[in-house]
C-alpha cells in the first residue's frame, strides 16, 4: 500500500513536470511572439522592449526562464503577461463557477446515468433502453456548445424560462446560483448519462448471467435483492472509475466550452481567453492544476477499489 | 485468431455447397452480420451521402449557386417569389434560406452563400477527419505494437509519454498547439506545413487521440505474444520486426477497423470544438465548426447560421458513429474493444 502510494506520486510528479516543460515550450515554439514586445505595444520603442526585457527576464536562457517561472507557481507571485495581475487570484475568483459546474453536474450524471443505467437493464429491449440508445447517440454526437447554444436560444431567447448564461455566487443568492446553473448542468450532463447508463445497462447483463447471481436466486432471495445487492454492487465498479477520471477532467478546467457558451466565467474560460493571447503564466498553472486533478483522482480510485473490491491488488 | 480460423477450415469438409459458418473468414462473417442491421447501414449511406454531396460542393458553387464559398455579395439583391431583396439588409441582417439556387440556405452577414460555404466546410471537416484519423490509427498502432511487444524500458518511456498526452486536458492541449502553430505553422523535416492550412487542425487532433487507442492495442498485443503461432513464427527464424508486421498486425486488423469510424466521429467532433475556441481551420476557410461559431453570435437574429451548419455536423458525426457502433457489433461481437469507454474518454472535449 505505502508503496503503491510513493510509486504514484513519484509518477506524478514526473507527469507534471514533463506536462509544464511541454506547455512551455509549446508557447516558446511561436515565432514573433516574443512577450515583451506584445507587452509594451505595437508603438514602442526598442528601449521599452529591452527595458521590459530584461525585468521580465526574457533575456534569460531558456531554462533559467522556465525556473523563474514555476519558482514564482510555487510562491504564488505568479503574474499574467497581459493584464499583469496575479494568476492565481484569478483561479481562485473562477473556480466557484467552475466548481459549482463540475459537482452539479457530476452528480445529476452519475444520478441519472445510474437510474437510467438500472431500468434499461431490467428492461432490456424495452422503450426506456431504446431511448437510451438514442439519446447516447445524439449525445455523443452533438457538440456541447451547439447543444448549449441552440438550448440557450430556445429556452432563455424565445421562451425566458431560464436567464441567458452568466454566474452568480452561491453565497450572494443561492436561489438565483441554482437558477443560473440548471441548463449548464443539465446540457453538460446529458452525454454522460447516455454514456453512463449504457455502460451500466451492458456490466448489468453480464453479471445477470454469472454464477454468484444464479446461486442468489435459487437460495430464493427476492429478484429485487438480487439485482440490487448482487448485480448492480458488482456493476457499479467500472462506473465510479469513469466517474472519478471525468470529474477529475471536467474541474481541472475540462469544461472550457460548457462555460463559455454560458458565460460562466470559470477557470476553463480563463484558460481559453488566456490561450488566444498568447499568456504564457495562466496557462501552464491551469494546465498543471488540471493534469494534477487527473492524476490524483485516478491514484484515488485504484487505492479506493483496492479497498472496495478484494480481488483487486494494488501493485 | 487466425490459427483457429485455419484449423477449422482444415477440419471443415472441402465439398461445395456446404453451408458452415465454421469455413468463412471473420471479415466475410462480419459483413454478413452487418448487412443484418439495417439501422447501421442506413446511417452509413446517410454518411456516405453526405461525404459525396460535399466532394459535389464545386459543382454545386458553379453550376447551381453561381458563386465560391468566400465570395461576398453584401450590397448584392436576389429575387424571392417575385420580390427583389437585399441579401444583407442596410441594418445587418443576412437573409434567410430563400429555397431556390441562389442562397438555397441563406447568407451570413457578410453576404456568403451558406450552402456553398456549408458544402465546402463539409469537405474541410471531413479532410481535417480523415487526416486526423490517419495519423492517430498509423502512430498508436506504431506505439501500442513496440510498446507491447518488446515490453520492459521500450514500454515505459511510451507508457509514460501516452500518459503525458493523457493527463493533459483534450482540448488545452488542442488550443494550445493550435494557437501556437496556427501563428508559426510546422516545419517537419522537408515538410512545411503554412500556419493556415488544413494539415494544422488535423495534426494536432490526430496528435490529442493517440493514449485512446494505442493503450488498447497494447493491451492485445499483450495478449497475442504469448499465443503459439508467434512462438512458431520465432522458432521458425523470424525477427521482432517479420513477427510484428506478419503475425500481430493480421491479428489486430479487426480492431483498427473498429476504431476507424470511431475515430473519425471524434475528429470532426474536436475540430468543431477547437474552430469554436479560435483554434481550429483559420478563417475565410470555411468548416463546420468554424460556421457554427461564426453563427453562435449572431443566434438571437440569425438562427439559421448556427442551424444549418450544426445539423449538417450532427447528421455526419451519427452516421458514422452508427455505422460504427455496427461494425464493433458485426465484427467484434464479444466487445474486446468497449466503444463506450473510448467515446467516454475522447469525450473529455466538453
Amino acid at each position: 500500500m505505502t508503496r503503491f502510494v510513493v510509486r504514484r506520486l513519484c509518477s506524478m510528479a514526473l507527469v507534471l513536470f514533463a506536462i509544464s516543460v511541454l506547455t512551455f515550450l509549446i508557447f516558446q515554439a511561436i515565432p514573433n511572439g516574443d512577450p515583451a514586445q506584445r507587452m509594451a505595444g505595437r508603438l514602442s520603442s526598442p528601449e521599452t522592449v529591452a527595458a521590459i526585457r530584461r525585468t521580465w527576464g526574457f533575456d534569460d536562457p531558456l531554462w533559467q526562464q522556465y525556473l523563474t517561472t514555476m519558482k514564482k507557481i510555487f510562491t504564488g507571485e505568479v503574474i499574467s503577461y497581459t493584464q499583469q495581475v496575479n494568476v492565481l487570484d484569478e483561479i481562485r475568483k473562477g473556480l466557484p463557477a467552475t466548481l459549482s459546474l463540475a459537482i452539479g453536474a457530476g452528480i445529476l450524471w452519475l444520478v441519472l446515468g445510474v437510474l437510467f443505467g438500472l431500468l434499461s437493464a431490467v428492461r432490456a429491449g424495452g422503450l426506456t433502453d431504446r431511448g437510451l440508445t438514442v439519446l447516447a447517440m445524439v449525445g455523443v454526437s452533438t457538440p456541447v456548445f451547439l447543444l448549449g447554444a441552440v438550448a440557450l436560444y430556445f429556452l432563455a431567447f424565445k421562451v425566458q424560462l431560464f436567464p441567458n448564461g452568466g454566474y452568480v455566487p452561491l453565497t450572494q443568492n443561492p436561489a438565483d446560483w441554482a437558477y443560473h446553473m440548471i441548463l449548464p448542468w443539465l446540457v453538460l450532463s446529458v452525454l454522460y448519462v447516455g454514456i453512463y447508463s449504457r455502460v451500466l445497462r451492458s456490466n448489468m447483463l453480464d453479471t445477470m448471467s454469472d454464477d454468484f447471481v444464479r446461486t442468489a436466486r435459487a437460495k430464493g432471495i427476492s429478484e429485487r435483492r438480487v439485482l440490487v445487492r448482487h448485480v448492480l454492487r458488482n456493476s457499479l465498479i467500472p462506473i465510479v472509475s469513469l466517474w472519478s477520471l471525468d470529474f477529475a477532467a471536467v474541474i481541472g478546467g475540462g469544461a472550457i466550452l460548457t462555460e463559455s457558451v454560458f458565460n460562466l466565467q470559470g477557470v476553463g474560460q480563463y484558460a481559453a481567453e488566456s490561450i488566444q493571447q498568447l499568456d504564457v503564466p495562466p496557462v501552464m498553472v491551469i494546465v498543471m492544476l488540471g493534469a494534477f486533478f487527473v492524476v490524483v483522482l485516478s491514484a484515488v480510485t485504484d487505492v479506493l477499489f483496492a479497498l472496495l473490491d478484494p480481488r483487486i491488488r494494488l501493485t | 485468431m487466425a490459427t483457429v480460423d485455419s484449423t477449422v477450415r482444415a477440419a471443415a469438409p472441402a465439398g461445395r455447397g456446404v453451408d458452415v459458418a465454421a469455413g468463412i473468414g471473420p471479415y466475410r462473417l462480419g459483413l454478413r452480420r452487418l448487412r443484418r442491421n439495417k439501422t447501421a447501414l442506413a446511417f452509413g449511406a446517410l454518411f456516405l451521402l453526405i461525404v459525396v454531396l460535399c466532394l459535389c460542393a464545386p459543382l454545386y458553387a458553379d453550376h447551381v449557386a453561381h458563386t465560391s464559398p468566400n465570395a461576398n455579395h453584401v450590397t448584392d439583391t436576389v429575387t424571392v417569389g417575385g420580390v427583389r431583396k437585399d441579401v444583407v439588409s442596410p441594418t445587418g441582417q443576412p437573409i434567410g434560406p430563400t429555397w431556390q439556387g441562389r442562397f438555397l440556405l441563406g447568407a451570413d452577414q457578410n453576404g456568403r452563400d451558406i450552402a456553398v460555404r456549408l458544402l465546402y466546410g463539409g469537405r474541410n471537416s471531413l479532410e481535417v477527419g480523415a487526416v486526423a484519423t490517419l495519423i492517430t490509427m498509423v502512430l498508436a498502432t506504431l506505439a501500442g505494437v513496440v510498446a507491447g511487444f518488446f515490453r520492459g524500458a521500450v514500454d515505459g518511456v511510451i507508457a509514460r509519454f501516452l500518459d503525458l498526452i493523457w493527463a493533459y486536458p483534450v482540448v488545452l492541449l488542442g488550443i494550445a498547439l493550435g494557437t501556437s502553430l496556427a501563428l508559426g505553422g510546422i516545419t517537419i523535416g522537408p515538410l512545411e506545413i503554412q500556419g493556415n492550412s488544413l494539415m494544422v487542425p488535423a495534426f494536432i487532433i490526430g496528435i490529442v487521440y493517440i493514449p485512446y487507442v494505442a493503450k488498447p492495442i497494447r493491451g492485445q498485443v499483450l495478449g497475442l505474444r504469448e499465443q503459439e503461432f508467434v512462438d512458431a513464427a520465432r522458432v521458425g527464424g523470424a525477427g521482432p520486426l517479420r513477427i510484428m508486421w506478419s503475425e500481430i498486425l493480421p491479428n489486430l486488423s479487426s480492431t483498427i477497423v473498429v476504431f476507424v469510424p470511431l475515430m473519425i466521429a471524434n475528429a470532426i467532433l474536436l475540430e468543431a470544438a477547437l474552430s469554436y475556441l479560435g483554434a481550429g481551420v483559420q478563417p475565410p476557410n470555411p468548416s463546420w465548426g468554424t460556421m457554427i461559431s461564426d453563427g453562435i453570435r449572431l443566434i438571437p437574429s440569425a438562427m439559421h447560421l448556427t442551424f444549418v451548419p450544426g445539423v449538417m455536423l450532427v447528421l455526419a458525426v451519427l452516421g458514422v458513429n452508427v455505422f460504427g457502433d455496427g461494425v464493433r457489433d458485426a465484427l467484434d461481437p464479444r466487445a474486446r474493444v468497449r466503444i463506450e469507454d473510448v467515446q467516454e474518454q475522447a469525450e473529455v472535449q466538453r
